[in-house]
């Protein structure tokens, strides 16, 4: 146990802790840098995989981890941001522009749609957003001179300072744009939260009432809540199209929009921890599962044995025990691992206990 | 015309009978069942194993009320082992948690049952009613029946019972509820009964109108779109949320070209929200200071 004797304002916004920290984040910066080393060609490509979904969740945790708003309808913001990206890489703008050009649509699309929806509360909000995300394959199909329709798009081949990268063809320049993007967010997301706007999202999420007291302009900082978080996601949905190669409206579908909101509580919500720990999951449970396939089969010898959507069933179970038991997600539990270790002798079992609370009814507000 | 009328009506009714599921346990727990549009496609798919001749093959008027206390047994069940446990906690948790419910019973039934539609065996198939001169599927006239019946007699049990109005209570105040003498927590598991057995009834009328399969859960989301523009927490509001994007559906097929019809019923929700968010029948009341 470290403790740290904060003097001053400064030493409670500063980047890390204590030195140790710092070194800490550091190894897993190199750690990073070094893996198209350590993994082989398809490794890697699930290494990316997990950075983009990483991403994405960053996006989405800004928005229902620290702001506090459900959003069910991510995926339809992915799409936009690769459709974008997509598009105008198509008509000739190069990728370097496109990229960020994708984030800053998608932001502002967010935004607008954003504020007539954000003026709704809880079960709405997630119901409308949910509609978003419904409406969003529909636009896809109808919008067919841009989108391609039903048969979709392929994703331009990049070109980046006279070189050409694509996921199968230089794996490891793939990755270094996806880590180099991912980096550029998780900087921009750290500082926000040091940020007065970052402490005005925490203080909607725990209560509209004494932020709007202190002076936060909710209507507004939500929109931005949104925008903000709309880019990121746009960002990772136009990673995700070069990812993929080829997509079409069934890509990005409700089913994307609702696993993107399990992993974000399955990592831990309110932690950019937890968007990394979700992506984790998410990325790497089909290869967990078909690993555990091959085992049992070789062991009961049942030869291949396949059951369709067995990776959303397993996912799902996952998400009810987490929520039972483990509500504040993997972060969560490691939270008190270290608490454990750190305080030994002298954790006690109630220390993360959650109040008793009582609900109310929100239609009398 | 008016044929379109009529099936419009009776899909109506069956998004209706969903919704109606949502709105009940949103009523009595303030919670919302995403798996609401699961639990019927299982209530389906539970009497086609009872009825259907190459399963069970029990008789239709045999098989429906087994198979309803079968969804209203595994409703209380679900409360009473799983949802129950995160009482008192944000509306959100509720959420996801039923979302990963409605994934699990979709992997479950099709495990079970196998992905291929299957068709109730009804003994009122085939059969045609005439009336005002117009040629009509008895199914589809049973299906508007039996759903006025049960959202009258629904509204009837939360207008008048005791136990109703219990339920109502204990959602708009859970601890107050407590001290009147509301067991708050058994009276969740009962409306989660409850919401089994309508999931069964809409599954049944569902089946016996086309083909089911895992996926048909989906059309959960529809039926959202039924209770939110009825007003989430009015019974008759999600009847006629129900009614009027089943009418809506094949007129914007008739009228818009094609592509455009599907938006119809999420574009209409989406309208009421902005412009009316607590629905066409609110329940919302600002609380005076």
């Amino acid at each position: 146990m470290r403790f740290v004797f904060k003097r001053s304002y400064d030493d409670d916004i500063r980047w890390f802790r204590h030195r140790t920290q710092m070194m800490y984040y550091l190894v897993l910066l190199g750690l990073a840098v070094a893996l198209p080393w350590l993994l082989d060609d398809f490794f890697l490509g699930e290494a990316t995989n997990v950075l983009i979904w990483a991403i994405a969740g960053m996006g989405l945790m800004l928005l229902t981890g620290h702001t506090g708003q459900v959003s069910l309808g991510h995926a339809a913001f992915m799409a936009v941001g690769a459709y974008t990206n997509a598009v105008m890489m198509q008509r000739g703008v190069p990728f370097i522009a496109a990229l960020p050009l994708a984030g800053l649509i998608t932001g502002i699309v967010g935004t607008i749609v954003a504020m007539p929806v954000l003026r709704l509360h809880g079960i709405y909000l997630a119901i409308a957003t949910l509609a978003i995300s419904v409406l969003a394959e529909d636009i896809i199909i109808i919008a067919e001179p841009f989108t391609g329709g039903v048969s979709g798009l392929a994703a331009p081949p990049i070109e980046l300072f006279g070189m050409q990268v694509s996921r199968y063809g230089t794996p490891t320049a793939f990755y270094f744009i996806t880590l180099v993007v991912l980096l550029a967010v998780l900087f921009a997301y750290r500082n926000l939260l040091r940020a007065p706007l970052g402490r005005a999202f925490a203080a909607i999420r725990d209560s509209e009432v004494s932020a709007q007291a202190m002076g936060v302009n909710i209507a507004r900082t939500k929109a931005v809540s949104f925008g903000l978080s709309c880019t990121a996601t746009g960002l990772a949905g136009a990673l995700l199209g070069h990812f993929a190669g080829a997509f079409n409206h069934e890509t990005f579908n409700i089913v994307l929009s609702i696993q993107l909101l399990l992993m974000i509580v399955i990592g831990g919500l309110g932690s950019i921890h937890g968007a990394f720990f979700g992506a984790m999951v998410i990325g790497f449970l089909p290869q967990v599962i078909a690993i555990g396939r091959d085992v049992t089969s070789s062991l009961f010898g049942l030869g291949s044995l396949t059951i369709p959507g067995i990776e959303a069933g397993v996912f799902a179970l996952i998400l009810v025990i987490f929520i039972l038991f483990e509500p504040m997600g993997i972060y969560g539990r490691w939270l008190k691992i270290r608490t454990y270790f750190e305080l030994f002798p002298f954790y006690r079992k109630g220390m993360f206990k959650r109040q008793k609370s009582y609900l109310k009814t929100e239609r009398t507000r | 015309m008016l044929q379109l009328v009529v099936s419009g009506l009776a899909n109506g009714s069956v998004y209706g009978l969903i919704a109606l599921g949502f709105v009940l346990i949103y009523k009595a727990t303030e919670a919302v069942n995403f798996a609401q549009g699961d639990f019927m496609m299982m209530g389906a798919f539970v009497t086609i194993w009872l009825a259907n001749s190459h399963y069970l093959g029990l008789d239709f008027w045999v098989a429906v009320p087994i198979a309803i206390v079968i969804m209203a047994i595994a409703g209380y069940l679900l409360d009473l082992l799983v949802v129950r446990r995160l009482f008192g906690q944000p509306q959100i948790a509720t959420v996801i948690l039923t979302i990963a419910i409605g994934f699990i019973l979709r992997f479950g039934a099709g495990a079970i049952w196998g992905h291929e539609p299957q068709w109730l065996e009804t003994p009122f198939a085939g059969r045609e009613v005439r009336m005002f001169g117009l040629v009509l599927g008895l199914e589809e006239v049973a299906v508007v029946i039996v759903t006025l019946i049960l959202t009258w007699s629904l509204f009837l049990f939360f207008r008048r019972s005791k136990l109703g109005l219990a339920m109502q209570a204990a959602s708009q105040n859970q601890l107050a509820a407590y001290y009147m003498g509301i067991p708050v927590k058994r009276i969740q598991s009962l409306v989660w009964a409850l919401g089994g057995a309508v999931a069964a009834v809409a599954g049944i009328l569902f089946a016996s109108k086309g083909a089911v399969d895992p996926s048909t859960g989906l059309l959960g989301i529809k039926a959202f779109a039924a209770a939110v523009i009825g007003g989430f927490g009015s019974l008759p509001g999600a009847l006629v949320g129900g009614l009027i994007i089943g009418l809506v559906e094949p007129f914007a097929a008739y009228a818009l070209p094609a592509g455009y019809s599907q938006v119809a019923p999420y574009a209409i929700m989406l309208l009421v929200l902005i412009f009316r968010p607590a629905g066409l029948f609110s329940q919302v009341q600002k609380k005076k200071v």
